[in-house]
C-alpha cells in the first residue's frame, strides 16, 4: 500500500532529485537511521547540506517507481559486506588475512586486532578490516561449523 | 627518472600484467599511460575488479560487467568527479548533458584514483589549450604532497612499516626481557641443576640400604653398623644439600622473575604511551589496565614459580630415566610405558585450553571495562537512576566469565585425574613386573625399592608437569595480549631521520590536507597558512571539524591527505615530543589529574618555580579562585577535577598552556563554559598573551574572536571563508550568517528580565 507520495527523480546527472513543498528542486540522498537493526524503516532524505527534507516511515509506504529509485541509492551508497563463510585464516594471531565469502563476492580483509570485532547483539558481529571497511556477520549460528570454528578463535 | 606530474608508481610499466596486454591494445600510436587506478567494485558494490586508464588523449576504462572497453577523448566540459562515502570511493565522468560513467572502489584504492584524477586534469587541460602539461620541478608524492627526493619512488613519509604477525611461540618472545638477566638466568639453571641431581641421590641410596644392609639382616647376617651409617649421613648430605641449593635458585630465580615483570610492565606502559590517540580511541580503559596490570603479573609468575619447576620437572624426568635405565633397562622402560601417553594427552588439550584461557582473559577485560565506564560515569548512572542497569551489566560479565570458565575447568577437571591414574597403572605394572623379575633372579629387591622410590617421584612430577599445561597456556595468551599493545605501530610514528627544529617561529602550513576518521572522511582538501605571531580565529558549526583541524596540527593524528607543515617543515619529520613543547593547548574538554592545583598547573613544565605558576595563573583569571579555595595552591583536585566548577577548570588548563610558554597557542573552546564577564577579563589577559605567539582561538562565542587578525570559517570540513571581520561581514556570506544568528541571540537576552517584569505586574 502506498500512501506517501514524494517528488523523486533520478537525473541525467545520477542524482536523486527532490521537488520540496515549498516546488524547488534539491538534491537529496537517503539514510537509513537503523542501518542494522531495522533497514526498511526510518529512512530519511537528507539534502546535500544536511538538513532532513522528507522521512519515510517505511520502505513499503511508497509506491513501487520512487521505492526502486530509492533502493537504487541506497544499494549504490551502502558498502557493508556481509560475511557468508571464512574461508581459511592466516593466523589466530593479529593481523591476520582472511579469506572470505561475502554477499558482494570473495574478499581478503586484515585483521588489525581482535578489537576490530564488535559484537553488535549475540549473534551479530561487525568486523572492521585494516582499511575501514565494515563486515557484518549477521547471524553468528548461520555460519558453516568451520568458519564458525576459525570465528571463535578470535571472541 | 623523469620528471612528470604523475607519480611514478602508476604509469604504464607498472600496470598490472593481467591488464597491460589489453590496454596496449586499446592504444594507437603515439598514446602513452598517464595515470591508471584499478578499481576493485562494479556498479552494485560487488567486489570485482576493473581499470581505469589516463593517456594523453583519453580516459580508456574497462566497463564492469561485459568485459569490454569503452572511452572518452578529451573535450571541453568533460570532468572527472570523486567522493568518498563509508570506505567507498566514488568516480564519476560527467560533462554538461549528465553522467556518462560511474566506478567504485575501496579505499585503499585512494590514492590512484586521486592521482587519476589529477592526470585527467592535467591532460584534459593541455589537450583543451594546446599546451604541454607543464612539467613539474619535483616529483610530489602522491599522498602527501611533498616533494621526494630525485630517485625515490616512495614517499619515506608515507611508507608506514607494514606488521607482520607475531609467531606463535609467543613465550619465546619474552626473551627480550629476559636477555638483561642472562647470568642470573645461567646461575639459576646449574643451581637448578645441581639441586635436581641432589634429589636423586637418596632413592639411589636406598638400593644398597635394601640389598647390603636389610636383605643380608634378614637372611642372618648382622647389620653392619658402619655401612649403615655411611648410607644414612648419605642420606642426610644429599638432603641438606638439595635444600641448600634448592634455596639459592629459588631466590635467585624468583628475584630475576621480579625485575623482568617489572621490566615488562613499564616497556608496556612506556609504548602505550607512545601510541596515538587513534589507538586510544579504539580501546577500552579497562581492557588495556588488565592486560598491564593482571596480565603482566600472571606472567611473571608463570615466570618464577611455573616455568622453574617445570624446568626442574624435566630435569628430573630425564636424570630420573637415565638412572633407572642404568639401573635396569627392561624395568625402565616398562616405568616410562604413560610417558608417551601423558605427551599425547598434553597435545590434545594445549590449543584448547589456550583459545579458552584467551577467551577467559577478553573476558575479564570486560569485566574491568563495565567498572572503568560506570566509575567515571558515576554522576549520569545516578542522574538517571540506572544503578540496576549496571549491576545487571556487571553481573552478565562476570556470568559470561563463568560459563567460560566452567567450559575449560571441564576439560582441565578430567585431565587431571587421569594423568593419575596413568600414574597409578603404571606403578601396578611396576610392581608386577617387579616381582616376576625377582622370582626369576633377574634383579634383587633393592632394586626394585629404588625403582619403586624413584617412580614415585617421577610421578609426581608428571602430574605437576600436566599442571604446568594450563599455567603456560595462560601464560602465553597473556605475553600474546602484552604484546599485542607492544607490536603495534604508533599510526603517528616518530620520523625515521629527525629534523630537529632549532628554534620554532611559529609559521603553519596546512597543504591540501584531506583527514579521515577511519572511513569517515572528515575535512577536506584544507590549505591554510598561519603566519608567524598571527592570531587565527576558527569558527563554524558544531561538528564542522575544527577540532579536528587542531588535532591534525598538533599531530595527535596524522593526515590522511596532504601535509601539516611548521617552518615549512613537514610535521611527520619532527620528533613529536619535540614539536609539542612548542604548543601550548587548551582543550574543549579539560582534563585535570589527581594532585594538587599547582602541580596541574605546572603539568607541561614540572620545574616551574612557584613565581611562574602564579603568573600563569593570574594570567588565566584563576589566582583569585584558588585563593578562595581553602588550600589555594595546594589544594587537592579530585581524580577528574571534580572539585571545579567547569568554568575554574577550563582556566585552570589555560593557565596550564600558557606556563609552558609555548610559541603556539591553541584555544579550542578555551573560555566557553565561563560567564561572560570572566570571558571578558580572561581575554583581556589573553590579548597580552597571544602577542608574538602564533594562536588559533576556536570559539563559538565570536565575540571572542576580535582581536583576530584573521578568522577562517569552516563549513563540513572545509574551509569556505577566510579574511577579517569586516571583510567576511561585508561579503554577506557563512560567517555573516553565523554573526547574525548570534547577534540576534544577543538582542533576545534583554528581553528576558522584561518577560519576568511583565509576569510580575500579572501578579501583582
Ligand atoms: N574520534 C572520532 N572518530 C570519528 N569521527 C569523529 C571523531 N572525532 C570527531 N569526529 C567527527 O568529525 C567531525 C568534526 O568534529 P570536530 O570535533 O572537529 O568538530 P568541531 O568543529 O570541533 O565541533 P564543536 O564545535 O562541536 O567542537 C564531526 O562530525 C565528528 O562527529
Ligand atoms: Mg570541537
Amino acid at each position: 500500500m502506498s500512501t506517501l507520495n514524494l517528488q523523486l527523480v533520478r537525473n541525467p546527472f545520477g542524482r536523486l532529485m527532490l521537488t520540496t513543498a515549498q516546488g524547488t528542486e534539491e538534491e537529496v540522498v537517503p539514510v537509513r537511521s537503523f542501518p542494522i537493526a531495522a533497514p526498511e524503516n526510518s529512512i530519511s532524505l537528507v539534502s546535500m547540506d544536511g538538513h532532513e527534507l522528507a522521512w519515510i516511515e517505511h520502505l513499503a509506504d511508497l509506491p513501487d517507481a520512487q521505492r526502486r529509485l530509492v533502493e537504487e541509492e541506497l544499494a549504490s551508497r551502502e558498502f557493508v559486506p556481509e560475511i557468508r563463510a571464512i574461508k581459511t585464516i592466516s593466523s589466530f594471531a593479529t593481523p591476520s588475512t582472511w579469506q572470505v565469502d561475502t554477499d558482494r563476492g570473495p574478499f581478503a580483509l586484515v585483521l588489525e586486532s581482535e578489537d576490530d570485532i564488535r559484537r553488535i547483539s549475540r549473534t551479530m558481529l561487525m568486523i572492521s578490516d585494516s582499511n575501514g571497511i565494515q563486515f557484518l556477520v549477521r547471524d553468528l549460528t548461520k555460519l558453516d561449523r568451520s568458519s564458525r570454528k576459525l570465528l571463535d578463535g578470535f571472541l | 627518472m623523469t620528471s612528470s606530474a604523475v607519480p611514478p608508481a602508476n604509469t604504464e610499466k607498472s600496470l598490472p600484467n593481467s591488464w597491460r596486454g589489453d590496454v596496449q591494445n586499446c592504444l594507437v600510436a603515439g598514446e602513452t599511460v598517464e595515470s591508471w587506478v584499478e578499481t576493485d567494485l562494479d556498479a552494485r558494490l560487488h567486489f570485482a575488479d576493473n581499470l581505469v586508464v589516463i593517456t594523453n588523449r583519453r580516459l580508456l576504462a574497462h566497463i564492469p560487467g561485459n568485459g569490454e572497453w569503452k572511452s572518452w577523448d578529451f573535450r571541453a566540459g568533460l570532468s572527472l568527479r570523486h567522493r568518498s562515502h563509508v570506505g567507498v570511493g566514488t568516480l564519476e565522468l560527467v560533462d554538461d548533458g549528465g553522467r556518462l560513467a560511474i566506478w567504485h572502489y575501496t579505499m585503499n584504492r585512494n590514492m590512484a584514483a586521486l592521482s587519476v584524477r589529477r592526470a585527467f586534469e592535467e591532460q584534459l587541460d593541455s589537450t583543451i589549450t594546446g599546451q604541454p602539461v607543464a612539467k613539474h620541478e619535483e616529483i610530489l608524492c602522491p599522498r602527501c604532497k611533498l616533494p621526494l627526493e630525485p630517485g625515490i619512488e616512495e614517499c619515506p613519509i608515507c611508507t608506514r612499516e607494514t606488521q607482520t604477525p607475531p609467531s606463535t611461540w609467543t613465550l619465546f618472545r619474552l626473551w627480550r626481557f629476559a636477555r638483561p638477566y642472562k647470568g642470573r638466568l645461567l646461575a639459576g639453571f646449574l643451581l637448578t641443576l645441581a639441586s635436581t641431581g641432589a634429589t636423586l641421590v637418596p632413592p639411589y641410596l636406598t638400593m644398597p640400604l635394601m640389598d647390603n644392609v636389610l636383605i643380608p639382616f634378614q637372611n642372618g647376617k648382622p647389620i653392619d653398623v658402619r655401612l649403615v651409617e655411611l648410607y644414612l649421613s648419605g642420606l642426610l648430605g644429599a638432603a641438606l644439600l638439595a635444600w641448600g641449593l634448592g634455596w639459592a635458585r629459588t631466590y635467585i630465580l624468583a628475584l630475576v622473575s621480579e625485575r623482568i615483570g617489572r621490566d615488562l610492565r613499564t616497556a608496556t606502559f612506556e609504548h602505550l604511551l607512545q601510541l596515538s590517540l587513534e589507538y586510544f580511541g579504539g580501546k577500552r580503559t579497562g581492557d588495556l589496565m588488565a592486560r598491564i596490570g593482571s596480565e603482566t603479573d600472571r606472567i611473571n609468575l608463570f615466570l618464577s614459580l611455573h616455568l622453574l619447576d617445570f624446568a626442574t620437572d624435566v630435569l628430573m624426568i630425564l636424570l630420573t630415566a637415565i638412572i633407572l635405565f642404568s639401573i635396569h633397562p627392561w624395568l625402565a622402560l616398562v616405568t616410562l610405558l604413560p610417558l608417551p601417553i601423558i605427551a599425547w594427552m598434553i597435545h590434545n588439550v594445549r590449543d584448547r585450553l589456550r583459545t579458552g584461557f584467551e577467551k577467559v582473559d577478553r573476558i575479564w577485560a570486560e569485566v574491568a571495562n563495565v567498572l572503568s565506564d560506570v566509575i567515571p560515569g558515576i554522576r549520569v548512572v545516578k542522574a538517571f537512576a540506572q544503578e540496576k542497569r549496571e549491576a545487571a551489566r556487571f553481573r552478565e560479565a562476570n556470568l559470561h566469565n563463568l560459563v567460560l570458565n566452567d567450559r575449560i575447568n571441564k576439560i582441565w577437571a578430567l585431565f587431571s585425574p587421569t594423568v593419575t591414574l596413568f600414574t597409578e597403572v603404571g606403578l601396578l605394572v611396576v610392581w608386577g613386573f617387579g616381582i616376576w623379575q625377582i622370582s626369576k633372579g633377574e634383579i634383587t629387591v633393592g632394586v626394585l625399592t629404588a625403582f619403586l622410590a624413584y617412580i614415585g617421584r617421577f610421578y609426581t612430577r608428571l602430574d605437576s608437569m600436566s599442571r604446568i599445561v594450563s599455567v603456560t597456556q595462560k601464560a602465553a595468551a597473556g605475553t600474546k595480549r602484552i604484546f599485542d599493545i607492544l607490536d603495534h605501530v604508533s599510526s603517528v610514528p616518530e620520523p625515521v631521520n629527525p629534523v630537529h627544529l632549532m628554534d620554532v617561529r611559529g609559521e603553519i602550513e596546512l597543504r591540501n590536507v584531506g583527514f579521515r576518521y577511519g572511513t569517515r572522511a572528515v575535512t577536506h582538501d584544507v590549505s591554510l597558512t598561519i603566519k608567524s605571531g598571527e592570531m587565527i580565529g576558527l569558527v563554524g558549526h558544531s561538528g564542522s571539524g575544527k577540532t579536528t583541524l587542531v588535532n591534525l596540527i598538533c599531530r595527535f593524528y596524522d593526515v590522511t591527505e596532504g601535509s601539516v607543515l611548521i617552518d615549512g617543515v613537514d610535521v611527520r619529520s619532527v620528533p613529536v615530543a619535540e614539536f609539542r613543547r612548542n604548543i601550548g593547548l587548551v582543550l574543549q574538554e579539560p582534563f585535570l589529574f589527581f594532585g594538587t592545583i599547582a602541580e596541574n598547573i605546572a603539568y607541561g613544565k614540572p620545574d616551574a618555580t612557584r613565581e611562574e605558576i602564579i603568573a600563569a595563573a593570574r594570567a588565566a583569571h584563576a589566582h583569585e579562585f584558588i585563593l578562595g579555595l581553602p588550600n589555594g595552591y595546594d589544594s587537592l583536585l579530585g581524580e577528574r577535577g571534580q572539585g571545579l566548577s567547569g568554568g575554574e577548570r577550563q582556566r585552570i588548563s589555560i593557565a596550564r598552556a600558557l606556563l609552558i610558554n609555548p610559541k603556539i597557542l591553541i584555544l579550542d573552546e578555551a573560555t566557553s563554559s565561563v560567564d561572560t564577564e570572566t570571558e571578558k577579563e580572561i581575554q583581556k589577559a589573553l590579548d597580552n598573551l597571544v602577542r608574538g605567539r602564533t594562536t588559533i582561538a576556536i570559539a563559538h562565542r565570536l565575540s571572542t574572536l576580535r582581536k583576530a587578525d584573521r578568522l577562517v570559517a569552516m563549513d563540513r570540513g572545509q574551509v569556505v571563508e577566510m579574511g577579517s571581520h569586516d571583510e567576511l561581514m561585508a561579503k554577506e556570506g557563512h560567517y555573516y550568517r553565523l554573526y547574525q544568528a548570534q547577534a540576534r541571540n544577543v538582542d533576545t537576552e534583554p528581553e528576558i528580565p522584561r518577560a519576568v517584569d511583565r509576569f510580575r505586574e500579572h501578579a501583582a
